[in-house]
C-alpha cells in the first residue's frame, strides 16, 4: 500500500469528521423528533380544547350535547380508582420488595417469585383486564366496580413497585443493618425503624411512577367493563341515598364509574367533530396530572442522587 | 414484662419467654412479607387460569384448525368464523410499522446520547425521553386519529380515515423512550478501554460506536429491541382508536384494521353475558396475544444468554 501524501491523510480525517458530525446531527434530529411530538400533542390539545377550559367542565357530568358536557364522573372516578390502587399495591409492594431483598434465601422459590415479577412486567396490561374480568368481576362477584378497577391496577404496577423498592433498599450500606442488629434489633425492627424510612424516597419514586401508570391505563378498565356514559358520582360516605336510606363508608367501591381514559375514548371515537374539543380538553387533564406525578418523581429522584452521603 | 419492673428481664425464664415471643412475632411477619411476595405468582396463576379455562371452552366449540387457518373473524355474525389470522396480521402489521420507526430511531438516539453528547445534554434528554414513555396510550391514540391521520392524508390522500400505517406510526414513537433507554445502558456498559483502544488506531467516533461498541453491546440491544416487539404486540388504546376496528386479513399498512388488543376492547364495550361464545372469543384472543408475547420474551432471554459478551 503506497503511504498517503499530507493531503490524503487530511481528506481521509475531514471525511471521517464530516460523517461523525452528519451523524450527531441526526442524533439530534432524532431526539428533537421527540420532543417535537411532546409539544405538538400538548399544542394541539391546548389549542383544540381552549374553548372547554372552564370551571363548568370540571364540574358537569358526561351530556350528549358537546358544549355541555363534563369530566366529573371521569376524574372523581379516576381518583377513587387510585386511591384503591394505592391502599393495596403499596403495602403489598413494600413487603414485597422487603421480602425479597432482606428475608429471603436463595432458593427456588425466591427465584420463582423473582422470574415472575419480571416476566408480569412484561404482560400486556389488556390481559390483565381479563384477569379481572373472570377473577374479580365474576368468581369473587366485585362487580364492574371500582374496587375491581383499583386491583386491577393495583396488579398491574406491582412489579413497579416491587422493583423500586428494592433498588432503593439495596442502596441501603449493610453497616446500617450491622448497627442495628448489632444493639439487639431483631430484623423486622431493623426494617422497620431503618430500612424502610432510609429507602422511603426511592419506594415513593416507584410509587408515584407506578400511579402515573394506572392513571393513564385504559385497556384493562375497559375490559372489566367500566361504562362510558355516567351521570352520577359514587355515594359518598354517611351521604343519604336516593332511597332514603344512608351510605355506609365503604359503599362507593361497589359503584359503578368512569375513569378519564375512558371518557377520552369515548369522545374521540364518536362522529361528531363537536366532541373532539371535549377529547382535547380531557387529553389535556389527564396529561397535566400524568406528567406532573411523573415530573414529581423524576424531581424526587434527583434530590435523592444529590443529599445522600452515607 | 411488667411495666412497674424497672429491671426488667432479670430472670432467665423471663428472658426466654420474651426471646420465644420475639421469634414467633419475627416469624410471623416474614410468613406475611413472603405472602406479599407470592402475590406476584397467583397473579400469574390467575392469568393462565383465567385464560385457559375460558378458552377451553372455546375450543369446545370451535375447532383449533379453523381458528388457526379461517381466513375470516366474525364471531359476533349469525355465520360465525373465528379465524384469529385475521386478528394476527393487524397485530403484526401495526407491530412491523412501529418498529421500523422505534428501532432506527432509538438505537440513533443511544448511539448519540451513550458516544456523542456530553453528559449535560444526556442529563437533560433522558427525563424527556421518561416523559415521552409516561404519555398514556390513549392520548397517543387521540393524535394518531386527529392529527397524524389528516398530515398524511395530505401525503396520501386516498388514506381512510382509520389505517393502521398512522396508528403504527405514533406507537412507534411510544415505543422510541424503552429502546433509547434500554440500549444506551447497554451501550454505556461497554468498557472504557475498548474505545480506548480503537480510538488509538485512529477510529472516529461514528466508527468506534458502529464497530466496537455496537457489536459489544448486542445483547442488550437484541433485548431492547424484543421488549419493544412486546410493547407494539400488546399496545391496545392506540390501535383501538386510530386503526378502526374492522376484522380485515391484510398486510398493508394502509387499510384500516383490527388487531388481536382492539378486538378485545371492542367485544369488552358491548354487554356480552358470561359464558356466551363472543365472551369466550376474548380469551381466547387474549391467549393468543400471551402466547406472542411469550414467544418474543423467551427469545430475547435467550438472545442475551447466547451474545453475552464477558469483559
Amino acid at each position: 500500500m503506497k503511504p498517503l501524501t499530507t493531503e490524503e491523510i487530511r481528506a481521509v480525517i475531514a471525511r471521517g469528521k464530516l460523517k461523525d458530525n452528519i451523524f450527531k446531527a441526526t442524533g439530534i434530529f432524532c431526539l428533537s423528533l421527540a420532543l417535537i411530538v411532546i409539544v405538538a400533542l400538548i399544542a394541539d390539545m391546548v389549542i383544540k380544547g381552549s374553548e372547554r377550559f372552564t370551571l363548568d367542565f370540571f364540574l358537569n357530568f358526561a351530556s350528549r350535547r358537546a358544549t355541555q358536557a363534563g369530566i366529573l364522573s371521569a376524574w372523581v372516578g379516576s381518583l377513587l380508582v387510585m386511591l384503591v390502587t394505592a391502599l393495596a399495591a403499596v403495602p403489598l409492594g413494600v413487603a414485597a420488595g422487603l421480602y425479597l431483598e432482606e428475608y429471603a434465601k436463595r432458593n427456588w422459590l425466591t427465584n420463582v417469585i423473582e422470574i415472575n415479577i419480571s416476566n408480569l412486567a412484561a404482560v400486556p396490561s389488556i390481559v390483565y383486564g381479563l384477569l379481572a374480568l373472570g377473577i374479580f368481576v365474576y368468581q369473587f362477584g366485585f362487580g364492574q366496580s371500582i374496587l375491581s378497577a383499583g386491583l386491577t391496577l393495583a396488579l398491574l404496577i406491582l412489579p413497579i413497585i416491587i422493583v423500586s423498592t428494592r433498588e432503593a433498599i439495596r442502596a441501603i450500606p449493610a453497616m446500617i443493618r450491622e448497627g442495628s442488629m448489632a444493639v439487639g434489633a431483631t430484623r423486622w425492627q431493623t426494617c422497620r425503624y431503618h430500612i424502610i424510612p432510609y429507602a422511603m424516597p426511592g419506594i415513593l419514586t416507584g410509587v408515584i411512577i407506578g400511579l402515573a401508570r394506572a392513571i393513564g391505563e385504559t385497556a384493562p378498565i375497559i375490559t372489566i367493563g367500566a361504562l362510558t356514559f355516567i351521570a352520577f358520582l359514587p355515594p359518598a360516605p354517611m351521604s343519604t341515598l336516593g332511597d332514603g336510606s344512608t351510605a355506609g363508608l365503604f359503599d362507593w367501591v361497589m359503584a359503578p364509574f368512569t375513569v378519564m381514559p375512558i371518557q377520552i375514548f369515548n369522545w374521540t371515537s364518536r362522529p361528531d367533530p363537536a366532541f373532539e374539543v371535549n377529547a382535547a380538553a380531557a387529553g389535556f387533564v389527564l396529561m397535566a396530572m400524568v406528567l406532573s406525578m411523573n415530573a414529581v418523581a423524576i424531581y424526587l429522584r434527583y434530590k435523592m442522587r444529590k443529599n445522600i452521603k452515607w | 414484662m411488667s411495666a412497674n419492673n424497672t429491671s426488667g428481664l432479670h430472670r432467665v425464664s423471663d428472658r426466654l419467654a420474651y426471646n420465644a415471643m420475639r421469634h414467633w412475632k419475627e416469624r410471623l411477619i416474614e410468613a406475611i412479607l413472603l405472602a406479599a411476595a407470592a402475590v406476584s405468582v397467583l397473579t400469574t396463576l390467575g392469568i393462565v387460569y383465567v385464560l385457559v379455562s375460558e378458552s377451553v371452552a372455546f375450543f369446545s366449540q370451535v375447532s383449533i384448525v379453523d381458528f388457526l387457518t379461517d381466513t375470516q373473524w366474525t364471531p359476533l355474525f349469525d355465520d360465525a368464523h373465528f379465524g384469529i389470522m385475521v386478528l394476527v396480521s393487524g397485530t403484526l402489521v401495526s407491530s412491523l410499522v412501529a418498529l421500523l420507526v422505534a428501532i432506527p430511531m432509538g438505537t440513533i438516539i443511544a448511539i448519540y446520547l451513550s458516544e456523542f453528547a456530553d453528559s449535560r445534554v444526556r442529563e437533560a434528554a433522558k427525563p424527556i425521553l421518561e416523559l415521552l414513555g409516561g404519555i398514556p396510550t390513549i392520548v397517543f391514540g387521540y393524535f394518531a386519529l386527529l392529527v397524524v391521520t389528516p398530515l398524511l392524508q395530505m401525503i396520501f390522500p386516498e388514506l381512510p380515515g382509520f389505517s393502521l400505517l398512522s396508528a403504527g406510526l405514533v406507537m412507534g414513537i411510544m415505543i422510541v423512550p424503552y429502546i433509547a433507554s434500554l440500549s444506551e445502558d447497554a451501550m454505556r456498559a461497554v468498557p472504557m478501554s475498548m474505545r480506548e483502544g480503537a480510538y488509538a488506531m485512529g477510529s472516529t467516533k461514528l466508527y468506534t460506536a458502529v464497530h466496537v461498541v455496537v457489536p459489544a453491546a448486542v445483547s442488550g440491544l437484541a433485548a431492547s429491541y424484543i421488549l419493544g416487539i412486546s410493547r407494539a404486540v400488546g399496545e391496545t388504546m392506540i390501535l383501538a382508536v386510530a386503526a378502526g376496528m374492522q376484522p380485515n386479513l391484510t398486510w398493508n399498512p394502509m387499510e384500516p384494521a383490527a388487531t388481536i388488543t382492539s378486538y378485545i376492547v371492542q367485544v369488552a364495550l358491548g354487554d356480552l353475558p358470561h359464558g356466551s361464545i363472543g365472551y369466550q372469543t376474548i380469551f381466547a384472543a387474549g391467549l393468543t396475544l400471551l402466547l406472542i408475547t411469550l414467544v418474543f420474551n423467551i427469545l430475547g432471554q435467550w438472545l442475551r444468554a447466547k451474545y453475552r459478551e464477558a469483559y
